[in-house]
């Protein structure tokens, strides 16, 4: 029992810390306290993410077998625990500018978080459950967090009716398969599988969970919350919710297919190429004619998480290495154009319109160069690090002979650069617009703008250790 | 000078950071800085280049002053030249300083200008010099993003179209290039060049969705290379985004654009297609032969009627990059060793006829044929130098033009005397549709309100164009200094293509023997 609690320590710190916030804040000032808050959560979350990442104890499982402790978790959880922490302070002046902090947000952040480090670690159907539930019901409720909004309302309730849906599809595929293997247990399903194909029933459960968890990855055709959540949830949490859940739901996924059904991967390789080869295609044409930044955002995240289910779908260790090389990179592009979509404001006024970045490279050349430099990287253009991490998943692909894959992606990729080169196009070489936007100079989204895309080019010249970790995280999954 | 190859890559790039970090402010003052850092800082790199050349051995036929060190991801960062590539980093440092020069008289955004020719000049370098396939790569494809922004920044009134059409097109060929590359890399485990040199790639047909693909993976992996570098070239059908962005381009844009860009293509056919995929080659070269001629013949009946300067010359070039492609996969030495004197060559005339159309056009802002005539009453000097350029277009002996005309139809001649002859035709046209824009532009009367206060060529100009005559009239009376470096590389690459093809032919022999 001792050494289990120890290996859930860093969780069990987090949902501590989150009651302790909860009551202290609930009976002193409330709402004064939130910045305090927010700048406590995102300290934690730095600490926890350094006594893990650093913390080298081989992998352990606890509670028989439903917690599993190894570098992949390690891998996923520092990476879900930092990019919350840069979410979180990046954030907090927009929140405050415009009335919406709330001392909540700051504890319901940490609570998903605490659900998404369990969903990372889990040994078990049960233990993925609870991990994936507290990860989204404390994600429906801040996507919601204006009340006042007709929009954020209406994103939280579309998020929460369909994340439910997903959740029943999910436990559905979950009761189908202990009903086959007759245990909960990865370990168990696994050897119930066999190698080869699986038994009907238990490919039946299997599918099922696949939809329930490409839900939550939002691929291709699960995807259809994305663009209006997205587009609805104040902009902080959208910086959430493109990054942290989207780490913890792919890790999840490949914890899944590894630990539970790494013995068919021919069954489930065949999903996860077409929901690739979808979420891909849709990714990269619904995203043209968007003109809101958000939704344009919520399509190139669809098409990401696209590009980052080849690594999945080759099945392999080395996909995986390539898979969580591309979240990891994916997440610090995202944080840095958030930092920059949370910096758009005229007059006062957020403004999530593309047209209003109409020469902004005559407003503030740095801060353009550096979205170039970022939007280049997501379409995946080298010198940038995002080149790297596509080619990191193509490599795996073709090593796992999926040809046709990653001959798609190509041409989805070359579409997909139309978008990104459309803002681009905005703030080089576009009209003058009618009112230009605000300057504006918040330190922190200047650092994580400015941080991010000075990432995406020295990146190249040395990855410092993110390869070697993601490689040591693939081997501890795949073997 | 361990790092010879890695200084004068960097040094531009260097001096693009120094700008971009250093240079404040928006005045006349900084703008003239910014020119300076440019044009001195391209100097340099022209400088220290010239160790290069005096370094290099063309007897030897590998690749010389390597440097190699470990790059991310399991790649490495190997940089080299050999007899192919070494006159191209030249041709590259060469050209830089007079587009530079020529650019002195840009208003807008000088300092981001000056940075995105230093990078963009960087990024042409290390294609030339990269010996990893993702190290070449990356400076092939990052080039794609500082000229998308010279065309959309400097560019003309349908810029924004041009430069849309530039990226899209080249990025859509570089992917599956790419594509290409890591099935490479998954087959020979490395993505080092002069190794995947040696590697043969498998050549045993299969049907692929019911199509027999003769020459298997090679041919597989030469299509995929194609269509990147086809594009690059540009290669009729697929050359249409170039007239596009040479019109709209700035003319410094345009310079690079023709005299370097358009060479990494055909740079790419001898430095991948040919040594790697030399099965694949041998069954894609009567296609392109036969595309090499339509396009020379085509595009000079295109060239004919334009009302646009750029235009006509822009498609001039296609006409001549069909020189190149055809000398290219005749795969016999004078038609490679003309291949690579016809670009170099063509680096210099079709830089040099740019750079004449933008001395009218910085004076009259207009690239219209029609609103020019009778220039040579007071443009004496520019009507001279004009007249010069024209005369090496057509491929005048006496000039470098001539030189790589001659040497690529001989050496398709032994291979398809219809596609030579076919190809010949072009070089009739091409006199008819230069000397008739010469005409038109030059002599006759001057009519015109406007052009009666044009003045002549400043000593600038002259300047620039001074280096360009000197290098076209010594390598068309003098070709050995070209011939003589790329000549040793260039018989190892043709023999080895051919012992290779043998080898897959004996192969294949004894395979269907022992079924």
């Amino acid at each position: 029992m001792q050494a289990d609690l120890n290996t859930i320590l860093p969780e069990i710190t987090i949902s501590v810390y989150a009651m302790l916030a909860l009551l202290g804040a609930v009976y002193t000032s409330k709402d004064k306290l939130a910045g305090l808050l927010t700048y406590l959560t995102a300290g934690l979350f730095l600490l926890v993410a350094a006594w893990v990442g650093l913390s080298d104890s081989g992998a352990t499982t606890a509670f028989g077998g439903m917690f599993v402790d190894d570098a992949f978790a390690r891998f996923a959880k520092v990476t879900i625990l930092l990019s919350a922490a840069a979410v979180l302070v990046m954030g907090l002046g927009y929140l405050e500018r415009h009335q919406m902090m709330k001392f909540e947000y700051p504890i319901l952040i940490a609570l998903s978080v605490v659900g998404m480090m369990v969903m990372v670690s889990s040994g078990d159907l049960m233990t993925l459950y609870m991990g994936l539930e507290l990860q989204s019901l404390a994600l429906y409720v801040i996507a919601a967090m204006r009340r006042d909004s007709l929009r954020s309302t209406e994103a939280g309730l579309k998020y929460f009716v369909l994340g439910a849906l997903s959740s029943g599809l999910l436990l559905y595929g979950a009761s189908l398969v202990y009903g086959y293997a007759g245990t909960t247990l990865f370990a168990g399903i696994v050897a119930a599988a066999g190698e080869g194909f699986a038994p009907v029933g238990l490919l039946f459960g299997l599918v099922f969970v696949m939809a329930g968890l490409a839900f939550k990855v939002s691929a291709v055709p699960f995807h259809m919350w994305t663009p209006d959540v997205y587009e609805g949830s104040p902009t902080p949490v959208t910086a959430f919710f493109a990054t942290a859940p989207k780490v913890a739901a792919m890790a999840l996924f490949a914890r899944v297919l590894h630990d539970a059904f790494g013995g068919v991967s021919a069954d489930w390789s065949k999903v996860l190429v077409l929901l690739s080869i979808m979420s891909m295609f849709l990714g990269a044409i619904a995203a043209i004619g968007q003109t809101n930044i958000k939704r344009l955002m919520a399509y190139s995240s669809i098409a990401h998480m696209g590009y980052a289910m080849i690594g999945l779908a080759a099945g392999t260790a080395l996909g995986i290495e390539s898979m969580l090389t591309y979240m990891a990179i994916y997440v610090t592009m995202n944080i840095g154009t958030f930092a920059f979509v949370l910096s758009m404001e005229r007059d006062g006024m957020p403004v999530t319109d593309i047209n209003a970045l109409r020469m902004y490279s005559k407003v503030e050349p740095g801060k353009a160069l550096a979205l170039l430099v970022l939007l280049f990287s997501l379409a995946g253009v080298p010198p940038m690090l995002g080149f790297f991490a596509k080619l990191g998943v193509w490599q795996a692909g073709i090593e796992a002979d999926l040809f046709w894959l990653v001959g798609a992606s190509a041409v989805a990729s070359a579409i997909g650069a139309y978008y990104y080169l459309r803002i681009v196009y905005f703030m080089y070489f576009g009209d003058e617009t009618q009112g230009a936007l605000d300057e504006n100079s918040a330190p922190t989204l200047w650092v994580m703008l400015m941080g991010a895309a000075l990432v995406m080019v020295v990146g190249v010249i040395s990855l410092f250790g993110l390869d070697t970790a993601a490689a040591t995280a693939a081997a501890a999954l795949v073997n | 000078m361990d790092n010879l190859l890695s200084i004068v890559t960097f040094i531009p790039a260097l001096a693009a950071l120094i700008l971009a970090l250093f240079l404040r402010g928006d005045d006349a003052a900084s703008a003239r800085n910014a020119k300076w850092v440019a044009l001195i800082a391209t100097s340099i790199t022209f400088l220290v280049s010239l160790f290069i050349l005096a370094e290099f051995d063309p007897s030897d036929t590998g690749f010389q002053m390597v440097e190699e060190r470990e790059w991310l991801m399991g790649l490495k960062y190997k940089l080299g030249v050999d007899g192919i590539s070494v006159l191209f980093v030249m041709l590259t440092t060469f050209m830089m300083p007079l587009t530079i020069a020529a650019s002195w008289d840009v208003k807008t955004r000088v300092k981001e200008y000056m940075i995105a020719f230093l990078v963009l000049e960087t990024l042409m370098l290390g294609v030339f010099m990269a010996l990893d396939l993702v190290l070449f790569y990356v400076f092939f494809e990052a080039g794609l993003i500082p000229m998308f922004l010279i065309i959309g920044i400097w560019g003309g009134k349908e810029r924004i179209y041009a430069s849309f059409k530039f990226f899209l097109y080249t990025f859509l060929g570089s992917v599956l290039m790419l594509v290409a590359m890591v099935a490479m890399y998954a087959d020979a485990g490395t993505t080092d060049i002069p190794t995947l040199m040696k590697h043969t790639f498998g050549s045993e047909g299969f049907s692929l969705l019911g199509v027999q693909v003769v020459g298997g993976f090679q041919t597989l992996l030469f299509l995929a290379f194609f269509a990147s570098f086809a594009v690059k070239m540009p290669m009729w059908p697929v050359h249409t985004w170039l007239p596009d962005a040479h019109v709209q381009a700035p003319t410094a844009g345009s310079v690079v654009l023709a005299a370097i860009l358009l060479k990494m293509g055909g740079y790419g056919f001898l430095r991948f297609s040919l040594p790697m995929f030399p099965v694949g080659s041998d069954v894609v070269a009567p296609l392109v032969l036969w595309m090499s001629a339509i396009a020379i013949v085509y595009t000079s009946l295109v060239a004919l009627v334009q009302e646009d300067m750029k235009k006509l010359i822009a498609y001039s070039s296609v006409a001549h990059m069909g020189f190149v492609t055809m000398g290219i996969f005749a795969v016999n030495q004078q038609g490679v060793d003309g291949a690579i004197f016809q670009m170099i060559s063509h680096g210099f005339i079709s830089g040099a006829l740019f750079l004449c159309v933008g001395v009218i056009y910085d004076r009259m802002h207009t690239r219209e044929i029609d609103a020019y005539g009778g220039l040579v009453n007071r443009m004496p000097a520019y009507a001279l130098i004009f007249m010069f350029f024209t005369m090496a277009n057509v491929g005048l002996p006496g000039t470098s033009g001539f030189v790589g005309e001659f040497l690529t139809l001989m050496g398709v001649f032994k291979v398809n005397t219809w596609v030579a002859a076919v190809a010949a035709l072009g070089v009739i046209l091409s006199a008819g549709y230069a000397l008739w824009l010469y005409r038109r532009v030059v002599f006759g009367d001057l009519i015109k309100e406007s052009l009666k206060t044009i003045s002549d060529m400043t000593a600038r100009e002259k300047t620039i164009f001074a280096p360009l005559v000197i290098m076209t009239l010594l390598l068309g009376v003098y070709p050995s200094l070209v011939t003589d470096i790329i000549g040793p590389s260039v018989e190892a690459l043709v023999s080895n293509y051919h012992t290779a093809l043998h080898d897959a032919g004996t192969a294949a022999t004894a395979l269907a023997q022992s079924h």
